[in-house]
């Protein structure tokens, strides 16, 4: 039996109770049942569960997992095009592009990701300043409606469906294959330039310089850090660059193998970690392999079991342009105040790219996301303090990050959401669907 | 670039591998009962490197087919170099106590329809003094256990069978390798409990194909179901029979 949890581990699912359809290429087809019964159970996709929050499951009906649908279809590596089944991840991808100098056009922090889940939440990465989001680059895919239909969808053919199925949150049908297009490379290299900052001031300024000539930035910070400490991190910037060897792909040798007591993880260590890891010596520049520079945290299998039994929760905001000093002073400044942070914040400047998808998360701005120990209430608590700020500075939340923004929230960070609905398939659902929109 | 013929091609274990094999370009003869999952496959393998890949869908228990399979692979291909044999069920122990015509099927799908299939296929590589033969057996046939040994019996069988086969082969420089990979995650094993021993079909995947390069003559996937395997092989039968494994 496989654990269908999501990556925060919170809400927690009963994998015994959870009903689960396996689907083949092709010959899948949805069990017939009366379909105009609104009691039928609901189906949602589920993929390599990278999610954190509920976004992935769908404890009231049935969880289709997607993981044997894992075959390429055609790959064209004069022109860079790819067409594979959506359960297919960037690790599968990354090993077959990587030798004829393609990579992907935009990748998140793991490559254990699908690529229908990186279309189903609109996935952004350190470069969306000059990039933007991954579903600008899918130019067909096939989508399965509940009642059998298999609709070629695309930016000239079935738009409007197309369009709410990039971020669509898996709510429009299964997505059967995919076909985007890749970026070349001159060689599997990123160099790098670590530089630290002081505060957030430091911070934007070193992100507007960068943007221009870094297809990539990102940074971390302390967000435990306060008073003349607050804000200060370290922003990495990087560029694909050449390499004379060809890469060898390791399997994480690391792994977390079981949950590790809860109490470990608490403000007097996490500060111990942060101090440590803000002061070390860091080399200004180096020349690295893609892999760490993208997927630090693929080292170490399951790393979401050092957050114990309870599982964590994370939370991603997007703060308009204008507002950005204000409000991420603000919610560091609470954030810091609650001792509750945890080593992994990251900060980064979204550009103004827009994406195809209805209900994409991304938007111009400043990105904050921090995973929290999930400590109950407090933490909840902690959380619904922030989306006040969000909500305040009209910022958004990303919801595959989140397992707990409540309807109200939600409905304006998405306003799209009406829009959407129309292209929900009638049998498909979620818990994170049922939770923000009440239905 | 040599050429495969893989029979139970869409087993998650056997995928795994030949994509492996796609990589180094080679050419392939893919058999398996689902030909929606074949064709996918051959596409995949496509992609993957595979410099000409064909695929039938039969019923591999079946022995009358083997000859003409034999002959369809050898001369599709050109000549056969290697075969990985990876088609298997893991039957219902329960229904094989009540009913002997089970036991019969188990048999006749994980044990003898394998020996017919080697015996055509010693024959050619043989005579062809070259080749490789690869199968997947398991450590379910290194003691006989109630949970399984019906499965275990035609795992054991083979064993014995591949042992006398590589005896014979040595000096034709026919190469014979078991596989007996330990718990691992496919969908033979999809409603089983997985605990810390199990590993998913590319970890296995990489064994065999290890194996095959080496030219080892048994392996337990992963190494240390050797010595789990011995172990449970010391327990004294007195001891044994009362344990419920
Ligand atoms: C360490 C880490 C770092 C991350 N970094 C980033 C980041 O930098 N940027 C970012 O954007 N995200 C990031 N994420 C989040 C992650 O990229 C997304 O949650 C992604 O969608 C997970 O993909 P998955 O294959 O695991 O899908 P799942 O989590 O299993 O599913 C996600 C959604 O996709 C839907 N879905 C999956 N397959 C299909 C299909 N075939 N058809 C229809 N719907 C489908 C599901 O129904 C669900 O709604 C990170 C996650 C982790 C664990
Ligand atoms: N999984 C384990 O833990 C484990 C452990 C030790 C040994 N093994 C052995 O490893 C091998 C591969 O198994 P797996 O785990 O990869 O399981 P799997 O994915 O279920 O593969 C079994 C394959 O055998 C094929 N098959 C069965 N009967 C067939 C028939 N009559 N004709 C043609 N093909 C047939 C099936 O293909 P079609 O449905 O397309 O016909 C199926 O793809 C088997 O020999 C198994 O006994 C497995």
């Amino acid at each position: 039996m496989k654990n269908y949890q999501s990556w925060g581990c919170y809400p927690k699912v009963d994998s015994n109770k959870q009903e689960v359809y396996h689907v083949y290429p092709d010959s899948f087809s949805f069990p017939e049942s009366d379909k105009t019964d609104a009691d039928a159970p609901s189906f949602l996709a589920y993929a390599q569960g990278r999610s954190y929050g509920d976004v992935c499951m769908n404890q009231d009906g049935i969880l289709l997992d997607t993981q044997h649908l894992d075959h390429f279809i055609q790959y064209d590596k004069e022109k860079g095009i790819l067409r594979c089944e959506a359960g297919v991840t960037f690790e599968n991808i990354l090993q077959l592009i990587i030798p004829h100098n393609w990579f992907l056009p935009v990748t998140p922090g793991t490559k254990y990701i699908s690529v229908g889940g990186a279309i189903a939440n609109d996935v952004h990465g350190k470069n969306h300043h000059k990039a933007g989001t991954f579903g600008r680059y899918v130019q067909k895919l096939e989508l399965l409606r509940s009642n059998g239909e298999r609709l070629i969808c695309s930016p000239s053919e079935n738009t409007e469906l197309f369009n709410a199925t990039i971020g669509g949150l898996g709510l429009t049908g299964l997505i059967n294959w995919v076909e985007f297009s890749l970026k070349k490379i001159p060689g599997n290299k990123i160099e790098q330039e670590t530089l630290r900052f002081n505060n957030l001031n430091e911070f934007f300024k070193l992100s507007d310089d960068s943007d221009k000539d870094w297809e990539y930035t990102v940074a971390w910070i302390d967000c435990l850090a306060n008073g003349d400490d607050l804000g200060r991190g370290l922003f990495m910037r990087g560029n694909h660059c050449e390499s004379k060897k060809k890469y060898k792909f390791k399997s994480s040798k690391l792994s977390v193998p079981f949950n590790v007591p809860g109490f470990l993880l608490n403000k007097y260590t996490v500060n111990a970690f942060n101090n440590v890891y803000f002061k070390r010596p860091v080399k200004q520049y180096a020349k690295i392999n893609f892999d760490p520079f993208f997927y630090p945290l693929d080292a170490i299998a399951h790393w979401n079991r050092l957050y114990g039994k309870k599982g964590f929760m994370q939370y991603q905001c997007v703060i308009p342009k204008q507002h950005r000093e204000t409000a991420i002073h603000e919610m560091l400044s609470i954030i810091s105040a609650s001792g509750q942070g945890s080593f992994l914040s990251v900060l980064k400047e979204f550009g103004d790219i827009k994406s195809p998808g209805l209900l994409s998360f991304p938007r111009q701005g400043t990105t904050l996301a921090l995973d929290f120990p999930n400590r109950g209430k407090k933490t909840l608590e902690l959380l619904d303090n922030l989306d006040a700020i969000t909500l305040k500075y009209n910022g958004s939340v990303y919801p595959a990050k989140d397992a707990r923004m409540s309807p109200q929230a939600f409905a304006q960070y998405y306003p799209n959401w009406n829009e959407f609905e129309k292209y929900i398939d009638p049998h498909f659902s979620s818990d994170f669907k049922r939770r923000v929109s009440g239905k | 670039m040599s050429n495969i013929l893989i029979l139970g091609a869409t087993s998650a274990i056997a995928k795994q591998t030949t994509r492996l094999f796609a990589a180094d370009e080679h050419n392939l003869y893919l058999v398996a009962r689902n030909e929606e999952k074949l064709s996918s496959i051959k596409q995949d393998m496509l992609v993957r490197g595979a410099t000409d890949v064909h695929y039938e869908s039969l019923d591999i228990a079946d022995d009358k087919q083997h000859e003409d399979l034999i002959q369809r692979a050898t001369e599709a291909m050109g000549s056969i170099d290697t075969v990985l044999i990876a088609y298997g069920t893991l039957g219902d122990q329960k229904q094989c106590e009540e009913n002997y015509k089970n036991t019969l099927d188990e048999l006749q799908t994980n044990c003898l329809s394998v020996i017919s299939l080697l015996t055509l296929l010693a024959n050619q590589l043989e005579q062809q003094k070259s080749g490789t033969i690869a199968v997947i057996s398991s450590p379910s046939g290194d003691r006989g256990r109630q949970s399984n040994y019906i499965y275990g019996t035609a795992k054991g069988a083979l064993t014995i069978f591949l042992q006398g086969l590589r005896n014979r082969l040595a000096k034709s420089k026919v190469h014979v390798v078991t596989i007996k990979p330990g718990f691992v995650d496919t969908p033979m094993t999809r409603d089983f409990k997985k605990g810390l021993l199990w590993v998913g079909p590319e970890v296995i995947s990489e064994g065999i194909y290890k194996a095959i390069k080496k030219k080892k003559e048994t392996v337990y996937l992963p190494f240390f179901w050797r010595y789990i395997m011995l172990i449970i092989k010391l327990i004294p039968e007195k001891l044994f029979k009362h344990l419920s494994l």
